[in-house]
C-alpha cells in the first residue's frame, strides 16, 4: 500500500472547508498531530457520499493529537489525548 | 399531560395510548420513498429490509460481552482479538460480513479509551447492537472530545490523573470497541460468570466494568 506517512512522524491536519461529505472533524483541521496507525486504504468517502466509485483508495491513519494542542484551556494531564481516523489527502508533513 | 401523580390509588386508565405520533420527518419521508421504489424496481423486497432490520436490532450488548469474557480468560485469544479482530472475534460464531474494520482498544492501569463519532454515529453495532440515545447526543458528541474527564465524571466514573485518557473519535472507515480491563476478584471465574459483569457502557469506555458481587 501506498502511504506517505510513517508512524511515529508528525503531521499536521490541512485547513480548509470545502463542501461535501467529509470525515475530517473542524475541531483537528490545522492541528499537529502523530500518526499512530496505517489502517489501510478505502473508498474515498467524499466522492462515494455522492454515487461515484471513490477510487482511487485513499489511505486512512489513526493520527493522535495531545488534547493540549487542540484545546489551549484544557485543563486534564498533559498525557490525554485525542485520536481520529484521517485520510492522507488530508494531511501534510509537519517541520 | 396535566395529571397528578400524588395519589396512587387510582386506576391508570386515563393515560394516553403508547403509539407513534406526528407527522413523519423529512428523512423518514424520504428513506421511505427510496425504500419503496427499490423494492418497485426489484432491487430487494421488503421482506430482506424486515429481515436485516431484525438481524442489525438483535445484535445486543451481550455478544461485545462474550467476547470481552473469552478475552479475559484467555490471554492468547486476547492477544489474537488486538491483532486481527475479524478472525478472533468470527472464530465464537458471529459472521462479521461486510462491517466496517473493527479495532479493539485495550484499557489498562495507564491508559483509558473512550471512544465517540463526533460526526455522526459510528459504533460497532455488529458487536454491541444499535447506539444508546446518549451516544448519539449532540451533547456527548461535542463534549467528550474536549473534556473526556469531565464527561466521564457525569457517568460516575472517576479516573485518576495518572491514568491517560484517549478519546477515540471514529471518524471514517473503522469501528472502535474497548477491551477493558478484568476487575480484581475475578479470578478463577467461569467465562460467562466474567460475562456479566462486562456491560455495553464499558465497552464504550465510559465506565470500568463492575467488581464482582459478593
Amino acid at each position: 500500500m501506498s502511504f506517505t506517512f510513517a508512524i511515529g512522524q508528525k503531521v499536521r491536519v490541512k485547513e480548509g472547508d470545502p463542501p461535501g461529505h467529509i470525515r475530517t472533524p473542524f475541531f483537528l483541521r490545522g492541528k499537529r498531530g502523530m500518526i499512530e496507525a496505517r489502517h489501510g486504504e478505502f473508498r474515498n468517502p467524499e466522492e462515494l457520499a455522492f454515487g461515484k466509485e471513490g477510487l482511487p483508495k485513499k489511505p486512512l491513519y489513526l493520527v493522535t493529537f495531545r488534547q493540549t494542542d487542540v484545546w489551549p484551556h484544557y485543563t486534564g494531564p498533559a498525557g490525554d489525548t485525542v485520536s481520529a481516523d484521517i485520510y492522507e489527502h488530508w494531511l501534510e508533513a509537519d517541520e | 399531560m396535566a395529571h397528578s401523580h400524588h395519589d396512587h390509588d387510582h386506576d391508570h386508565d386515563d393515560h394516553a395510548p403508547i403509539e407513534a405520533a406526528g407527522t413523519a420527518s423529512e428523512f423518514e419521508l424520504l428513506e421511505q420513498a427510496i425504500r419503496e421504489l427499490l423494492i418497485e424496481k426489484g432491487v430487494f423486497t421488503a421482506d430482506d429490509v424486515r429481515r436485516q432490520v431484525d438481524a442489525t436490532d438483535s445484535v445486543s450488548p451481550a455478544d461485545g460481552a462474550r467476547v470481552v469474557a473469552r478475552a479475559w480468560a484467555n490471554p492468547e485469544y486476547k492477544a489474537w482479538l488486538i491483532n486481527d479482530p475479524k478472525a478472533a472475534i468470527e472464530s465464537l460464531g458471529y459472521d462479521l460480513g461486510p462491517a466496517p474494520n473493527l479495532v479493539v482498544l485495550e484499557n489498562s492501569a495507564d491508559l483509558h479509551h473512550v471512544v465517540v463519532c463526533t460526526l455522526c454515529s459510528c459504533y460497532p453495532r455488529v458487536l454491541l447492537g444499535p447506539p444508546p440515545d446518549w451516544y448519539k447526543s449532540k451533547e456527548y458528541r461535542g463534549r467528550v472530545v474536549i473534556d473526556p474527564r469531565g464527561v466521564l465524571k457525569e457517568f460516575g466514573t472517576t479516573l485518576p490523573n495518572d491514568i491517560e485518557i484517549k478519546v477515540v473519535d471514529s471518524t471514517a472507515d473503522m469501528r472502535y470497541l474497548v477491551l477493558p480491563p478484568r476487575p480484581a476478584g475475578t479470578e478463577g471465574m467461569a467465562e460467562k460468570d466474567l460475562a456479566a459483569l462486562v456491560t455495553r457502557d464499558c465497552m464504550v469506555g465510559v465506565t470500568l466494568p463492575d467488581a464482582p458481587a459478593h
